[in-house]
């Protein structure tokens, strides 16, 4: 009897001791709300990963320096506790549990890439810990009835079927033939089920229909198809080296097709790296600088991206600028729901509508924005050779005038 | 399935081409995993990662204003004292061991030069522009970048070279005679140990000189050395060891048949299609040894 009753003192005594210090890491301590972040500051996404970060601290610095949060008459600042998840979904896993369980933050900051926050969502979710996460557009992210995961962009479904919708548009309204070549990765493709959408609504026809592997560095085969199909748009998604191997091997093979429409031309410094040769592609955004949005913090895209240009020495991508945009959510919802219980701030992030440099921000029932179009921009350069991203679609917040059809190499 | 290959004859053409000169270049990165494989019985996982900081050296040059194309020549001399490097620090301590402890080893400074490469260099993806245009025929049908074919050329120069080395210099005779019977090379006064760490350099520069190639025609990334280890591996398996001519056909033979996969199976099968090629002709080996066997018996 005696001992049992001292194990049971024993375990309670635990028990107490381990839920105060618990307690005494939580989320709110004095007046900083901490929130947790798992981001790939090493590994294959760190460049990416660098620029969610950046974007993250310029945001808490900047609502810091301006007033901080205001919940129930009282002052509160961010601050953000970082792990390095190494690109690795395992890692991801693994930190956001001990962000929640051993930090005991109760609201988190995405990582980068859909595959990173489909590892992290269903931990969140288990916990009932909000996330608002910014860089991950994958469909599936939505499906899975989610109550705790909302995310600032547009899902990658809607990445290029504008794209469809203007080629169609330039054929006086007439079907078009695609060509597609996508990665076989989740986010890819995720933009071939949203362009494959976009061709059954326009009654447009599909000549080709390539899956890229993971490690591709040549794609000369698709191409040499599409030289002799002939089709009116090319739509190529692979990340970053999907796109500069597309730019690459176009113009040393000569294709000449009337448009070409491609993801993460922003982040793959297209220009860049090619020049002229990429000139008159066009590129899905979720963000550009030229936008008119606004909001109190960053004004406006301009001023945003001169601020950050000034203090990181780079100009902004747009996953920084999204990433920033998801801190503007956070203190948004906090204000409104005026406490930090989880799920009446997860009632108000759901019930978000408002307006951020970044773009509108309003959620559906799983967690994708809806309020916030993708942008599609065309790589045009001067004489010079000086090349430049210009807003072309939609018409709503275009800044130049869409260059089509494509001039042929020949004319170039 | 797509038989586009068929209603569209210049497409052959096409694949054939491209097959051909993107093997040839395969075939230098297996040509120098065969060499030092022979030699040392190493299986070398890092060959893919020496490639990609081959093509880094030429990327950064490029960037410096200096033309990508001069890194064929001073990649393959910075490769080869970090060749040297990897083996006094690392090949000289496994080199005479289990062949899965060579592969253990080589498979730690693969993921090594890898996270190395992505700190130093980054993440992003990368590429040198030569700016060699684009050479046209028959009537415009059949496109071939100048710079893959420059990269072939460069390839057969290189190998034709080490060709003639290994037949002629005294330090090729001995590699020769190391790879024959170490023992007795030793014994007849071949100093094995400084064999070992040339081969290992030479091997090394001869995937310098194919990563500032593959940086000229493809693309560079911290991650993708692993795809040109596998595809030299199975060159060399299917070529067979010390069997150089064969190294040559086996490269080509597989770009040719990884375009005609492409073409009419999908993109999406390319690598596939040569996993099961490496099962066809392992399982045809096996075969025609248990015939062999029988035979003997």
């Amino acid at each position: 009897m005696k001992i049992n009753k001292i194990i049971i003192s024993f375990i309670s005594a635990a028990v107490i001791l381990l839920s105060t210090s618990v307690a005494s890491f939580a989320k709110v301590v004095g007046d900083k709300i901490v929130l947790g972040a798992a981001i790939s500051l090493t590994g294959k996404y760190s460049s990416n990963g660098v620029h969610t970060q950046n974007g993250y601290n310029m945001a808490v610095d900047r609502i810091n320096s301006m007033g901080g949060v205001k919940v129930g008459g009282k002052t509160y600042k961010f601050d953000i506790i970082y792990y390095d998840d190494e690109s690795n979904p395992k890692r991801a896993a693994q930190l956001a549990e001990r962000l929640i369980s051993q930090d005991g933050v109760e609201f988190m900051l995405g990582p980068y890439s859909s595959g990173l926050t489909k590892a992290i969502a269903p931990v969140t979710e288990k916990y009932g810990v909000p996330m608002v996460e910014a860089n991950g557009a994958s469909r599936s992210l939505f499906t899975k009835g989610y109550k705790y995961l909302f995310a600032v962009l547009a899902p990658a479904n809607l990445y290029l079927d504008v794209a469809i919708d203007l080629a169609v548009e330039k054929n006086n309204g007439k079907p078009v033939t695609v060509a597609m070549a996508f990665e076989q990765d989740a986010f890819s493709q995720d933009v071939r089920l949203g362009v494959l959408e976009a061709i059954k609504r326009t009654g447009s026809k599909q000549v080709i229909d390539d899956k890229l592997p993971k490690e591709l560095n040549d794609m000369a085969a698709t191409l040499v198809k599409v030289k002799q199909m002939k089709p009116d748009v090319l739509v190529v998604s692979g990340h970053t080296k999907g796109a500069l191997t597309a730019i690459r091997q176009i113009s040393e093979m000569k294709v000449d097709v009337p448009m070409l429409a491609m993801t993460h031309c922003d982040a793959a410094k297209l220009s860049k790296q090619h020049g002229k040769n990429s000139q008159y592609a066009l590129c899905a955004s979720q963000w550009h600088k030229t936008l008119t949005y606004k909001d109190d913090f960053f004004k406006d895209g301009m001023t945003y991206d001169a601020d950050f240009t000034k203090e990181f020495g780079y100009a902004p991508p747009y996953q920084a600028a999204e990433s920033s945009a998801a801190l503007l959510v956070f203190k948004d919802a906090f204000e409104r729901a005026n406490s930090f219980d989880q799920k009446k701030v997860r009632d108000a992030l759901a019930a978000t509508n408002m307006q951020t440099f970044y773009g509108n921000i309003k959620f559906a029932s799983g967690g994708q924005n809806v309020d916030k179009p993708m942008v599609l921009f065309q790589v045009m350069c001067d004489d010079s050779g000086k090349c430049e991203n210009k807003v072309v679609a939609p018409t709503k917040w275009a800044s130049a005038k869409l260059i089509h059809p494509i001039p042929s190499w020949s004319q170039r | 399935m797509d038989f586009l290959v068929f209603q569209y004859p210049m497409i052959t053409v096409q694949a054939c081409l491209d097959g051909i000169l993107l093997g040839i270049l395969f075939a230098l990165i297996a040509y120098g995993m065969a060499l030092q494989w022979g030699v040392m019985n190493i299986i070398n996982i890092a060959q893919g990662d020496l490639v990609i900081l081959g093509g880094y050296i030429a990327y950064f040059m490029y960037l410096y204003g200096i033309h990508p194309a001069w890194g064929v020549i001073v990649s393959p001399i910075i490769m080869y004292f970090v060749g040297i490097a990897i083996y006094k620090l690392v090949i000289n301590k496994v080199v005479d061991r289990d062949l899965f402890i060579s592969i253990l080893a080589t498979f730690g400074i693969s993921i090594l030069f890898m996270q190395l490469m992505n700190f130093a260099f980054g993440a992003d993806v990368v590429l040198a522009n030569s700016h060699y245009g684009t050479t046209m025929l028959f009537d415009n049908n059949v496109v071939l970048p100048n710079s893959k074919i420059f990269s072939a050329f460069i390839s057969i120069l290189f190998a034709i070279c080490l060709v003639i080395y290994m037949k002629k210099s005294k330090l090729g005779r001995a590699i020769r005679a190391t790879a024959q019977n170490a023992r007795a090379a030793k014994i007849l006064g071949v100093d094995t140990e400084k064999v070992y760490a040339a081969t290992f350099g030479i091997n090394a520069a001869l995937c310098g000189v194919a990563g500032a190639l593959i940086s000229i025609t493809f693309t560079i990334h911290p991650y993708m050395g692993l795809p040109y280890t596998i595809r030299s591996f199975m060159i060399v398996i299917i070529a067979g060891l010390g069997n150089l001519p064969g190294v040559a056909m086996s490269g080509m033979g597989l770009g040719v048949f990884e375009e005609f996969a492409d073409y009419i199976l999908g993109t999406e099968f390319r690598i596939g299609s040569v996993f099961l090629l490496l099962v066809l002709i392992l399982v045809y080996r096996r075969f025609k040894l248990s015939r062999k066997r029988e035979y003997l018996k």
